[in-house]
């Protein structure tokens, strides 16, 4: 469990928040995160966050499907157990593409999701603290995290200057833990 | 595509009312008829297992009549989801968003009730894991890889797989907007976990798109690769009939056909049953029913091509297959073939017209019809290319199913719509998210203030939106 201090700024409009992000940025402020409704284009690239590489992962798991399947068939058919079906040679490679393909896109498929469920550690029972719930309905939460040199005053004020409707510090959960969201604990509210 | 003026949380509103309400009495009655059919269903498939594939009327040479018939069926009508969601993502077609989350859902339900009938029609079902490549006492022996029927069995369990996770993941944030609006305990505790505990972080979203991206341009090729394996069935045989080259993108077309007539079947219902017009517009019917009208002229000139090559052919049993067992009205399955030719070829033609295209009333009575001509069209391949084979002393005596038959098909209603009445009430039938993304370019009160946007230089427009997709 880590609780940290946040400034939080609630934008009510995306055209505001991106802007906002920029600006933010060139004041020197540290953006934990963005929480959104709905994914917003270039939103990753104005927080300076790298792209990602899950394309990178959803090759190999992708190649590795082919060789899976092409390895496996050859030394079924031709080396384990060599059965002639209708005269046909042992190695018939085309007769193997679609089995081949088949698997290719199933490794690359259930690979990347997996690996998508990992880095964003997304799992059933898994319970993370986001902000504000209107953050999956109609609200742009922005999350400044506070160090002991940052001025809360100042930050709150010049989140308000950029455009946030909302405005407040607040002690929240970082990490993800096991739990219910019917069941709320209070266990991470450090008061000051 | 959305009508009326909305803003986000005005369509968070309009999508989660139907899921957030109590069930209606028309959602009662619906649901309890598919359960009635479900359990119908259940108890033909457990007469099949106790007394044998005997309780079928199948014989010598029809081994394959409804049951491999509605096999086809269902994965043709499997693929319209797939389709919308990802080709017309990758073709960058915006009006997709309304349909394309109960279209997937439709998919997943369909290619499960095709599973049902390979399986149970293999007789001793417990032995269904024989089409598996695992390591065996009997030798190892293993599959026969260069068989068309195993490579149906990866090719519809990759599909399934496939769709399953990517009409899952494009879930997740809509749960967690339905977890995090929830006032019951027990939903708040069934949609935080089903929504995995997502947040909606900017980086999530990152991955989230370029997860669903890679997910389409995956499922593209497998959507093809999937009735192309199908039609392998019949093609790789040297049966007249279905020993025909054209088969893999007729069959990839009469796929779509179907497809699209059962997702216009179920979302003109759904649409008025939960009032959502504003969101699976008028103009989503007509793109559709534009569909349609293509893909039912692509399968009319391929039974043409057909005919046309059996004639050019100048084989003596394709001439009969084609000409005396299927166009001759008067022969005992005649009926069927011009049963097909009329509702998959000839009556979608209306659809030419577009005060036709934008009427519900042909609309659904169309897609009814083109589901039965579809159905028709795997009957007709299947049922008269066997019927009279190469020994006129083996010719079948007149086939017609069973009520366990009858009863098994009728079972596969009743779990189709007993999944999709579930998913219509607790599930959110339209991607909220994904509205949401296209809102201020689709938007119909958005566009009509796009003044500005357009008094912009080209420079301007596209620093801004050079990276949007699919909108």
């Amino acid at each position: 469990m880590a609780v940290k201090k946040f400034v939080v700024g609630n934008f009510d409009d995306e055209a505001v928040l991106f802007p906002a992000v920029k600006k933010v940025r060139r004041a020197g402020y540290k953006i934990h995160d963005v929480f959104t409704p709905f994914p917003i284009h270039g939103l990753d690239k104005a927080m300076g966050l790298r792209d990602t590489s899950l394309h990178t992962a959803g090759f190999i798991y992708g190649i590795s499907g082919t060789a899976t399947a092409v390895g496996f068939i050859t030394w079924a058919l031709t080396v384990d157990w060599q059965i002639n079906f209708g005269g046909k040679p042992f190695f018939s490679l085309p007769a193997w593409i679609p089995v081949t393909f088949e698997l290719t896109v199933l490794f690359a498929s259930v690979g990347m999701v997996l690996t998508f469920c990992y880095l964003c550690q997304l799992a059933p029972f898994v319970k993370k603290d986001h902000f504000n719930t209107r953050s999956t309905d109609d609200t742009f939460v922005m999350a400044l995290e506070c160090t002991d040199k940052t001025n809360e005053a100042e930050a709150l004020g010049f989140l308000e200057t950029v455009g946030a409707k909302e405005v407040k510090v607040e002690y929240r959960e970082t990490e993800w833990w096991i739990g219910r969201y019917d069941k709320e604990k209070k266990l991470f509210h450090k008061e000051n | 595509m959305v009508d009326g003026s909305k803003d986000y949380h005005q369509v968070t509103e309009d999508i989660c009312r139907p899921v957030e309400a109590t069930p209606s009495r028309l959602w009662w009655i619906g649901f309890l008829i598919s359960v009635a059919l479900l359990i119908f269903g259940i108890v033909s498939v457990t007469m099949e297992v106790m007394y044998g594939t005997g309780q079928w009327n199948l014989n010598k040479t029809i081994g394959w009549g409804w049951d491999i018939t509605n096999f086809v069926w269902w994965v043709g009508i499997g693929h319209a989801g797939t389709l919308i969601s990802a080709i017309l993502l990758l073709f960058r077609q915006g009006w997709r968003t309304g349909v394309n989350r109960a279209a997937e859902a439709m998919t997943i339900f369909a290619v499960m009730c095709a599973g049902q009938f390979p399986i149970w029609h293999m007789g001793r079902v417990w032995n269904a894991f024989f089409v598996l490549p695992y390591p065996n006492t009997r030798g190892p022996l293993w599959v026969n890889f260069n068989s068309p029927l195993l490579w149906d069995v990866f090719a519809i369990s990759t599909y399934f797989t496939v769709s399953l996770l990517f009409w899952y993941s494009g879930l997740l944030p809509d749960l967690a907007t339905l977890r995090d609006r929830a006032k019951q305990k027990w939903r708040k505790h069934f949609y935080g976990v089903a929504a995995f505990g997502w947040t909606g972080s900017t980086k999530h979203w990152q991955r989230h798109e370029a997860l669903s991206l890679v997910l389409a341009g995956l499922s593209t090729p497998l959507v093809l690769s999937v009735h192309t394996i199908v039609s392998f069935d019949f093609a790789t045989s040297i049966v007249p009939g279905w020993h025909t080259t054209i088969f893999p993108p007729y069959f990839v077309a009469g796929a779509i056909f179907s497809g699209f007539a059962m997702v216009q079947t179920l979302l003109v219902v759904t649409r008025k049953v939960l009032g959502l017009e504003e969101y699976i517009t008028l103009e989503h019917i007509e793109v559709m029913n534009k569909v349609i009208v293509l893909t039912g002229s692509i399968v009319g000139i391929a039974y043409l091509t057909e005919l046309f090559m059996a004639w050019y052919s100048a084989v003596s049993y394709e001439e009969f297959a084609f000409f005396q067992n299927r166009l001759n009205l008067n022969s005992p399955y005649g009926w069927s073939y011009w049963l097909m030719m009329g509702c998959n070829v000839l009556s979608p033609q209306i659809f030419w017209f577009r005060k036709m295209r934008r009427n519900l009333f042909v609309t659904f009575f169309m897609s009814i019809l083109v589901n039965i001509g579809m159905w028709f069209e795997r009957f007709v391949i299947i049922v008269t290319s066997v019927y009279r084979d190469y020994l006129p002393s083996s010719w079948s005596t007149y086939y017609s199913p069973t009520i366990w038959e009858v009863g098994f098909y009728m079972g596969t209603f009743g779990l189709f719509f007993t999944c999709y009445f579930l998913f219509s009430k607790f599930f959110p039938v339209i991607a909220l998210a994904e509205i949401k993304h296209i809102l201020k370019k689709n938007g119909r009160s958005f566009k009509d203030h796009m003044d500005e946007l357009e008094g912009e230089s080209t420079d301007e427009f596209s620093g801004r939106h050079g990276h949007d997709h699919g909108a």
